[in-house]
């Protein structure tokens, strides 16, 4: 694995062995009063951030940290991004200083695609190798979170293939729902995309999945339900009649949570609009996954800068 | 000033040798000699056409000198077998009045490579709300005969209507950007598979035959001409067909790059592939290639687009839309065309000369190869192949997103009113 770009990079045997060594990283650092490996010591990892984010960004740096790799964060706000330097530009200057690998989250759709196709070229005259993970890129794809879910649903479930998961909401906008679709469609889900048509992309048919616009239909028959963020600016774009109009329709409410089976489980990426697209107590409930996603996130970020950086696919 | 064009085929057909004098094709036959001292242009059996057209140039100047000029776009347009060329409003300043018009229509005198028509901007600053005055351009030095807010629609149903019955009686045509820009809001791509797998906004063909649904309505109404730029979904085809039947005069283009490439190149995410109206599917190229084939689109146009590296080496949604077309047209509608069989080079000379000669109302292009008629022909090499390189072209710019491709078809030489402007890949 040279660069982590989209969930397409990835088939079954190579998304297992990251959720693999997920796991054993997981193992080997529970209960450790250190939570420190020395498996990156020398590696240097720059996040490199052009949208505001809480969890991906320090996720990625605690997984660099406790492989004991030197991480340092860029964001667009106070660096030379303010002052109209090119994404190309900013990021060969990275990849110039040493950087093993970039983390990118940008809201350009593609933006880790062509850092990669850069640092590439640039590699053929400097001979600096440097990866490249797509931390989010537009509406196109969120890869590790992808692979966070997967891991959660292997936990929780006990394995993936086979198991039916729900994604409800603002599939159109998501990039969470474009590399779950593809991932878990690679490892054996079922994936029934769940959300009212405006909220859908033109083509979706021809995704690997199914699609509904009855939630109450669907959710008997779920393992799984991941409830997407509805961004309040989407109101604004005449895609659904008013936030109240969707949280009776589309949000998960207690009631609507019951009709789920006894072994299901409700997941959400974050962060949670409250209220909106999930009730409180059903983010809160026993069978809510959502801080187990959060933990997941570490070590399967540890897993891919892992399998980038050490060269321990094989 | 004598010229003889020796064993050249006119439209592909048998060759014959042509004499030129004073800009004017004088005699053709068999074995002709010339009168002494004549220049001598050895045909070697090519095609003969007439000099080229384009309705569809971005020459950049004035405002944007680091992406094209006058002088590299009039040479591009030379080496591409073009005499003549409309050259789009959207510079800085925008082409929106006599001095810009009469500007750029003068530097392209200067230039003297190609014949430069400047078009006008429909409204003032091509910002949709106050007709440019149109009457004072088409009578200026320029002669203004075309007007277009290009790279954006004249969205507002009333201004349209208005420049239409005030064109009407200026004998000019209007030509529109179709695309009701409160579909494509953020759009970055064609609306579909491949674009909702990749993130981007959808630009919905809906977006373009809703516009010109609507403006052959009102040309119907105001018995104007309209020309619709750059065609490229399908279903526009339907209704240029329904407009057409009920003797609308509406004429349309395609441009090379929506006869060949659709958005399955869009994986890359190189934005040298990103132009506006955007690359479609399959089904779309195959149609414009048919549409061109029966006369529902009328020409091909370049929309010819130059952009500096700086705003094309970007991420996919900061790079500017466009691409370089007048050097490789030709070879692009050998290749989707002539090599499938869908036009006779009698058929490339109608879609690529002559009627955007009528249609640009340019009395003297677009011309029969006949005694008497004016010099502005094309000799191409139909058996050349070329591979393309963005930077061993004329443009300043080097965005061609047919970089590496092998293309049938050269342009060997290219003759404005009996003088050699470009002559085997140089300029003269």
């Amino acid at each position: 694995m040279k660069h982590l770009l989209s969930v397409t990079d990835l088939d079954a045997a190579e998304a297992t062995a990251l959720l693999d060594t997920a796991d054993r990283l997981k193992q080997a650092l529970l209960g450790r009063e250190v939570r420190k490996l020395p498996t990156l010591r020398g590696r240097t990892v720059i996040t490199m951030f052009y949208e505001d984010s809480t969890r991906t960004r320090v996720s990625f740096e605690i997984a660099g940290k406790w492989m004991s790799a030197d991480t340092i964060n860029v964001s667009a706000r106070g660096s030379s991004v303010s002052k109209g330097e090119s994404l190309r530009d900013t990021s060969l200057t990275l990849s110039s200083m040493g950087a093993d690998c970039v983390v990118v989250r940008h809201p350009a759709s593609g933006a880790a695609h062509r850092i990669a196709a850069w640092t590439d070229r640039d590699r053929a005259v400097t001979g600096i190798h440097t990866s490249v993970v797509n931390a989010g890129d537009g509406t196109h794809e969120h890869p590790t979170q992808a692979l966070l879910d997967a891991a959660t649903l292997r936990e929780r479930l006990g394995g993936i293939a086979g198991r039916r998961v729900g994604i409800v909401g603002d599939v159109l906008h998501s990039r969470v729902a474009r590399s779950n679709v593809f991932l878990l469609a690679t490892l054996g889900a079922e994936v029934v995309l769940i959300a009212p048509p405006t909220l859908l992309p033109v083509g979706v048919e021809e995704w690997p999945c199914r699609v509904s616009a009855e939630l109450d239909a669907e959710l008997p028959a779920l393992d799984a339900v991941m409830m997407l963020r509805v961004q309040a600016e989407r109101m604004h774009g005449a895609f659904f009649p008013s936030s109240r109009e969707y949280a009776i329709r589309y949000g998960l409410s207690p009631e609507r949570a019951a009709l789920l089976p006894d072994h299901a489980i409700v997941m959400h990426p974050g962060p949670m609009i409250r209220g909106m697209e999930i009730a409180p107590s059903v983010a809160d409930a026993p069978s809510s996954a959502i801080l187990g996603q959060v933990r997941n996130g570490v070590h399967v970020r540890m897993a891919v800068l892992y399998h980038l950086l050490a060269g321990a696919s094989s | 000033m004598s010229l003889v064009i020796r064993n050249a085929r006119p439209y592909g057909e048998e060759p014959v040798d042509l004499l030129v004098e004073d800009g004017v094709i004088t005699e053709i036959g068999a074995g002709l000699a010339g009168p002494e001292g004549a220049e001598v242009l050895d045909g070697a059996g090519q095609v003969l056409l007439p000099g080229f057209v384009d309705l569809h140039t971005h020459l950049r100047e004035p405002g944007g000198e680091e992406s094209e000029t006058i002088a590299t776009g009039s040479a591009a347009a030379a080496l591409g077998g073009y005499t003549a060329v409309f050259a789009m409003p959207n510079t800085d300043p925008v082409a929106d009045s006599e001095v810009v018009v009469e500007h750029v229509r003068r530097r392209g005198e200067e230039v003297g490579l190609v014949d430069v028509h400047p078009v006008g901007a429909v409204t003032v600053g091509l910002e949709g709300q106050k007709m440019a005055e149109l009457g004072t351009m088409a009578n200026s030095r320029a002669q203004v005969r075309m007007f277009s807010d290009d790279g954006r629609c004249v969205h507002d149903p009333v201004i349209m209507r208005r420049a239409l019955e005030y064109a009407s009686a200026l004998d000019v045509v209007i030509a529109q950007h179709a695309e009701d820009h409160r579909l494509t809001v953020g759009a970055q791509a064609h609306e579909g598979v491949v674009a909702s797998r990749l993130g981007l906004t959808g630009w919905p063909a809906t977006a373009e035959e809703t516009i010109v649904a609507r403006d052959c309505a009102l040309a119907r109404e105001a018995g104007a001409a309209l020309h619709i730029c750059h065609v490229s979904s399908a279903r526009t085809i339907d209704v240029l067909r329904l407009a057409k039947e009920q003797g609308v005069r509406v004429t349309a283009e395609v441009t090379p790059h929506h006869l060949l490439l659709t958005d399955a190149r869009l994986t890359s995410y190189d934005p040298v592939n990103k132009v506006n109206p955007p690359l479609r599917t399959a089904a779309d190229t195959e149609a414009m290639r048919t549409a061109l084939a029966e006369g529902l689109i009328d020409v091909v146009a370049t929309d010819h687009a130059p952009h500096a590296a700086q705003y094309k080496d970007t991420e996919w949604a900061a790079a500017r839309p466009g691409m370089l077309g007048l050097q490789t047209a030709l070879s692009v509608v050998v290749h989707t065309m002539v090599e499938p069989g869908l036009l006779d080079w009698r058929g490339v000379a109608r879609v690529m000369s002559e009627r955007p000669a009528e249609i640009g109302n340019l009395p003297d292009h677009g011309r029969p190869i006949a005694v008497g008629e004016p010099a502005n022909l094309t000799l191409v090499d139909p058996d050349g192949v070329w591979t393309v390189r963005g930077e061993n072209l004329a443009s300043k710019a080097s965005n061609t997103p047919y970089e590496g491709m092998r293309l049938p078809a050269t342009v060997t030489a290219t003759i404005l009113r009996g003088r050699i402007t470009a002559r085997n890949g140089e300029v003269a």
